[in-house]
């Protein structure tokens, strides 16, 4: 947060929702300090082999966009309405009824009118109109239509790029638009012109050769995964064996690499190791396919799809039955909507069926990947793991649901299940702030730079003002949450807005309770913190 | 500003019909021409634009969940909001089309100050979803009550839907709910937009320009049945010679009904290509029309691009000596 300065009070204050007098297409979008994010480093675009890398800013008069950047991007629009239908429904039936205006996180904490829905819609459907409709060619701005000039594009870049593709808007719009995939099409026209963001594209390349966003090679993450065994040792007195890249196991696991790679996810990511430790799982992790997330579904369909691919074809190498997945939200949202249609269905995989509990997860029949709160509710309810909530008493826990588990999935009950067993003391949010109506922590779909902070904290000011309230009101001092995005960017806004709550995985606080075998008695839990009764 | 044009070139369409008809004797153009002229425009427009849409490709399924997915056994899938199946995607879009269940969430969020601790304020806010509900089925009886202008025998359902839409038995002739609601329902949608300042915002000339058409519609229709009494038998000779394609103008009919049917004309050209299209999108918008099925059912995209990830092989000849030096198996030995 270096240079965010703004305390909250002033931030909250500034908040204005009144729209400005002149229209919006005559307001020119303004670049400053903490509402964009760094574009992409030339040589990055060149390794994924996108077009125009140069460097430039998006605070720059001149973008250096190619001579004939409108035709491509023309050339663009027309393909895509034709490859998605969603693109051209969502283009001609919005009404303006405004129902999305202030469902966004956006919005709500910053009063700037085009992070309406309806409007960063508009943006788009403005020149769709001008370029593709007879009513928008004949009568220009008054159907709300305008050309293509380079202000416009500008446009685009902003908004575009303060959206999360949470999705919340498109729960509550009559037509189910989406702007999360008007947002991601948009994002697919500025590739075209080389306009895109290295907090994006740099995970992308990373990933593409290492297997994970954080570009951590085979060697680094086995010694990080080792770190990690050494700590559990020193909480729990076990020393577990972790299989890395190993044939012939049952189960293929994945996670987002954010969870082996700071703090807290790494606590969840300890508490996924106790936990196939404690039932003697048959598993192997896999350093080529060592990410869950996917920053290709923030970047462009066929680069999503690309990387997805490394999950099935690392299956098929290893030769497991199934796989099983890991903490993460978006990641999710790929493979509950994407997986099977870029790369499935995959027959070399048998159906996923728990071997402890005899459980057959037949809502993954065709993609053959589980959740693994899917798991280890199931595991729970069988009574096959051996628990001691009050090892998580020193915390009164909230949920806060990830955007795209909670609208690209469904996922509501299996982790509220998982925590009320391994947690004595819960408490929801608010209802217009929890499971399918989810806020957005204001740092998912590839925004969680420390250079946006502005629009992170105005964005995240409706998640962090229910947490402050359940805060006040009960006492929660940490908010449990089920993706590696969340864990990163929600620490930094519950600091901002509920000072004083940590966030954390909910596989922490099954390895927090998780009574092992052989394990010695706990003083502390898996962030080295005294347990309740231990403090002395 | 917007409205303001919009609401001219309403003014405009009334005044070109009355001048039409009174002054440049033009009843056959307005009676006849016009009107079957906007039924083929609004017909062919649609079935363009709904072929322009199927047309298009649906690469991937990716439903709006708005509930608990189908998950293990014991935990209550809702079907309604989250449907897994044809069958329940069937009731999704009949809650959605018929009850607007998603206009149903909306909210409304005020940012407040209490004792210096700011609160995010959520509240209920169904007032769009009450006046939308009540538009759109006024305009429905309506419309349905005028097959008997255009069919004989009348259908059997359009008296009965006369006798309840009259029940209240005020006035002589008996005055139609559905009149009043979508008077009331329009001039809501049409005051929201011009009262509060984020919709005022956000609406262009082709969102008043529909409100203000069907509320003229909805005036003159009012105006012919309750204060011009209008000579409904040479009306219906004149529309039984549309449906017929006989046509033909009696005399006697009042100015205002070649206002009532130019406005109506203008409402069935625009149609096609205009908002008012969310009537046929509706059905068609992925987000809604589709299970929340694709771990379970494959979908097919038919333009599925041909890539393939970067290859374990070429990642372990990039690693291989770091990986045989941290223990990792490899494939190859170094």
């Amino acid at each position: 947060m270096a240079d965010f300065k703004t305390k909250p009070d002033e931030l909250y204050k500034s908040i204005d929702h009144t729209p400005p007098k002149a229209g919006w297409m005559d307001v020119p979008a303004q670049f400053r300090p903490g509402n964009w994010c760094y574009p992409a480093k030339p040589e990055v675009l060149d390794y994924i082999g996108f077009p125009n890398g140069r460097k430039w800013s998006p605070a720059d008069e001149d973008w250096k966009l190619p001579e004939n950047w409108k035709d491509i991007i023309h050339q663009g629009f027309r393909e895509r309405l034709e490859k998605f239908r969603s693109l051209k429904i969502f283009m001609d039936v919005c009404v303006r009824c405004g129902a999305c205006a202030d469902k966004c996180h956006y919005f709500i904490g910053s009063g700037d009118p085009k992070n309406m829905p309806v409007l960063r819609a508009e943006l788009l459907r403005s020149v769709y109109r001008k370029d593709f409709t007879t009513a928008g060619k004949i009568l220009g701005k008054l159907n709300g239509a305008r050309v293509l000039e380079e202000d416009v594009l500008k446009e685009w870049f902003l908004y575009f790029y303060q959206c999360t593709e949470c999705r919340r808007c498109s729960l509550f719009c009559p037509y189910g638009i989406d702007t999360a995939e008007i947002t991601m099409m948009a994002r697919e026209l500025l590739n075209l012109v080389g306009c895109n963001i290295n907090w994006i594209q740099e995970p992308v390349a990373n990933c593409q050769r290492t297997g994970n966003h954080l570009g951590i090679q085979p060697h680094a993450f086995k010694d990080i995964v080792d770190f990690m065994v050494d700590d559990i040792e020193e909480v729990t007195g076990k020393r577990i064996h972790v299989p890395m890249n190993e044939k012939g196991h049952e189960i293929l696991f994945i996670t987002p690499s954010g969870d082996v790679f700071a703090d807290p996810g790494i606590y969840t990511f300890m508490g996924y190791l106790m936990l196939f430790d404690a039932i003697g799982l048959d598993y192997t992790m896999s350093t080529y396919a060592s990410e869950g997330g996917n920053f290709g579904l923030f970047t462009d369909n066929v680069v999503a799809k690309k990387l997805n691919a490394k999950m099935y074809a690392e299956a098929k190498r290893l030769g497991v039955k199934w796989i099983l997945g890991g903490e993460c939200g978006h990641m999710w949202r790929v493979i509950n909507q994407y997986m099977d249609t870029f790369n499935g269905p995959p027959d070399f995989l048998q159906m996923p069926k728990s071997p402890i509990t005899g459980t057959v997860f037949k809502n993954a029949a065709s993609t053959k990947m589980v959740h693994i709160t899917e798991f280890t509710a199931d595991l729970i309810k069988h009574r096959k793991l051996k628990l001691d909530p009050s090892r998580n008493d020193h915390f009164t826990v909230t949920f806060h649901d990830s955007c795209n588990p909670a609208r690209g999935m469904g996922l509501l009950e299996e982790p509220r299940y998982v925590i009320k067993n391994v947690c004595n003391n819960f408490y929801e949010m608010p209802a217009q702030t929890i499971r399918e109506q989810t806020f957005c922590c204001a740092g998912g779909a590839g925004l969680g730079t420390d250079e946006f902070m502005d629009m992170r904290m105005r964005g995240g000011l409706p998640r962090g003002n229910a947490l402050r309230y359940v805060r006040d009101k009960y006492g929660v001092n940490r908010m449990a949450c089920i993706c590696a995005i969340d864990r990163a960017t929600l620490v930094p806004l519950a600091d901002y807005w509920a000072n004083g709550v940590d966030i954390s995985g909910i596989h922490e606080l099954v390895g927090n309770a998780l009574i092992l075998d052989g394990e010695k008695e706990r003083e502390v839990d898996l962030r080295q913190e005294p347990l309740p009764g231990k403090e002395g | 500003m917007n409205a303001f044009y919009s609401l001219i070139f309403v003014f405009a369409l009334v005044l070109i019909a009355l001048f039409g008809v009174g002054a440049a004797h033009l009843s056959y153009f307005f009676g006849v021409i016009l009107p079957l002229a906007a039924v083929i425009v609004f017909i062919v427009g649609i079935v363009l634009k709904v072929l322009g849409w199927g047309k298009s490709a649906v690469p991937f399924r990716i439903p709006t969940t708005g509930g608990q997915q189908q998950s293990l056994d014991w935990i209550k899938q809702n079907k309604w909001d989250n449907p897994s199946t044809a069958s329940q995607t069937f009731i999704r879009m009949v809650f959605e089309v018929l009850f607007f269940r998603s206009l149903f969430r909306n909210t409304s969020v005020s940012l407040r100050n209490e004792d210096g601790v700011p609160v995010v304020a959520y509240s209920s806010a169904k007032w769009l979803w009450l006046f939308a509900l009540m538009f759109h089925y006024s305009f429905l009886i309506i419309v349905l009550r005028h097959l008997r202008l255009f069919m004989d025998p009348v259908p059997f359902f359009v008296p009965v839907l006369d006798f309840m839409d009259g029940i209240l038995q005020i006035g002589a002739p008996r005055l139609y709910m559905s009149d009043l609601l979508i008077v009331v329902g329009l001039s809501f949608l049409l005051l929201r937009r011009l009262v509060v300042p984020i919709f005022r915002y956000i609406s262009n000339a082709a969102d008043y320009f529909p409100l203000l058409l069907i509320l003229g519609i909805a005036l003159s229709g009012i105006y012919m049945r309750y204060f011009g009494k209008v000579d409904v038998i040479a009306i219906k000779e004149l529309t039984m010679g549309l449906v017929t394609l006989s046509p033909k103008v009696p005399a006697g009919i009042d100015a205002s009904f070649y206002v009532h049917i130019a406005l109506v004309s203008t409402l069935l050209i625009y149609f096609p290509f205009s908002k008012l299209m969310h009537m046929g999108g509706v059905f068609l918008s992925p987000t809604r029309n589709m299970p929340n099925n694709t771990r379970i059912v494959h979908h097919e995209n038919p333009w599925n691009p041909d890539v393939k990830p970067h290859s374990y092989e070429a990642y372990e000849d990039d690693f291989r000596e770091h990986m045989i030096e941290a223990g990792l198996p490899v494939e190859k030995q170094a």
